[in-house]
């Protein structure tokens, strides 16, 4: 009866319990049980699929950090896209696909790199080549691709590994 | 039938207008980019901007108004900008890998490649 | 400022719409098949962002479910067409 054992996730279930109250509209005491049972039931039942270890939430600091970056980078990267979009000849366009040596394994941190790197507008991941661990990027209008790597490298990539890698 | 806009207070309404307008011009110049651009690989990224910051910013208004038109805090577009952080980028990725392995796999009954390279690389590599 | 508001937000629904024609031309036009499941996916959330839009217009709550699904059912369409342009197959 331990509390590990009821509550595997305990990120999921405030989340799903969150979920549940937003989804309402209300804090009401009944709708606070139904989402409780809600969030412990779900994780139980959803727990054969799946296989890894929920990751402990390291370093909340570090990753506010990374997103915060990541949010500012977006946004800046949004007007540049509209611009191209509007003003720039579509014949013009260095349109390239790049390599990016890849230096991160964890698969969670591999999720969270793609999701920050395919929301950002003008690069959309498309996979890591299996047998030499590079990620193959497509971005939209490519000046230096050595700029690319190099903030990928630094920007998203270092925080998280720091995260997720070095146990 | 339109809701009693005069109760708003500025602080309310000025955002909510600017983010409106700013949301939409991205959505429509999103679309434009849709059509405008000569190459799939291009397309993708017009609609990014749509899902990102158009989205955004509409989201983000629509939660300001209603909180401002019914006195409570109402805060459930979080699940809507949630789910679409979640699953846009996994769309982007899925038509991207498509695009890619239909274009090699009519390279290769085309007999027009090879190789096996997937990717035209730049040529300096 | 009301007028304004009020203008803002047809506005948005003018915008929205536009865009919605565009994705329109994009998926009968689109040469290959990936043309058209990227315009349709554009449009589903033009349609989201439009469910949306006419919940501020009209100041109603409800349109807000109405974007939630269309969000859900958005994403699962896409994902079963991509997949079925990738392998012939949706479950495999």
């Amino acid at each position: 009866m331990s509390l590990h054992r009821w509550l595997p996730s305990p990120m999921l279930s405030a989340a799903l319990l969150a979920m549940w109250l937003m989804l309402n509209q209300s804090v009401a005491p009944a709708q606070i049980l139904l989402g409780t049972l809600l969030a412990i039931a779900a994780p139980l039942m959803t727990k054969p699929l799946r296989p890894m270890t929920p990751v402990p939430f390291r370093k909340p600091l570090v990753m506010a950090r990374l997103l915060t970056l990541s949010l500012i980078e977006i946004i800046r990267s949004c007007f540049n896209v509209s611009r191209i979009i509007l003003f720039a000849k579509p014949q013009g366009l260095n349109s390239q696909f790049i390599k990016v040596p890849l230096d991160l394994k964890h698969s969670h941190g591999l999720a969270l790199l793609s999701c920050l790197i395919n929301s950002t507008p003008g690069t959309v991941w498309v996979e890591i080549l299996p047998d030499t661990h590079d990620l193959v990027l497509h971005v939209f209008d490519l000046h230096d691709a050595q700029w690319w790597v190099d903030t990928i490298k630094t920007r998203y990539e270092k925080p998280l590994i720091e995260i997720f890698d070095n146990v | 039938m339109s809701p009693d806009f005069d109760n708003l207070p500025l602080w309310v309404s000025l955002p909510v207008t600017l983010l409106l307008v700013l949301g939409s011009l991205v959505v429509l110049i999103g679309a434009i980019g849709l059509v405008r651009l000569p190459h799939f690989f291009q397309r993708i990224h017009g609609p990014a901007i749509t899902v990102t910051l158009g989205a955004g910013c509409i989201l983000i208004a629509s939660m300001l108004f209603f909180t401002a038109l019914q006195s409570r805090l109402v805060i459930h577009e979080l699940l809507i900008t949630a789910f679409i952080l979640l699953t846009a980028p996994v769309v982007a990725m899925l038509l991207m890998r498509t695009a890619v392995y239909r274009d090699l796999r009519a390279r290769q009954r085309d007999g027009k490649t090879e190789s096996n390279e997937v990717y035209p690389f730049s040529p300096d590599e | 400022m009301t007028a304004l508001l009020s203008l803002a937000i047809n506005f948005t629904l003018v915008c929205i719409l536009l865009a919605m024609l565009l994705c329109v031309v994009r998926l009968l036009l689109g040469p290959t098949a990936q043309d058209r499941v990227l315009a349709l996916d554009t449009l589903w959330m033009c349609a989201m962002l439009l469910a949306l839009a006419l919940g501020l217009r009209f100041g109603n709550l409800i349109y807000f479910e109405a974007a939630m699904l269309i969000a859900l059912t958005g994403f699962v369409s896409t994902v079963a067409l991509t997949k079925f342009l990738m392998r012939g197959e949706v479950i495999e």
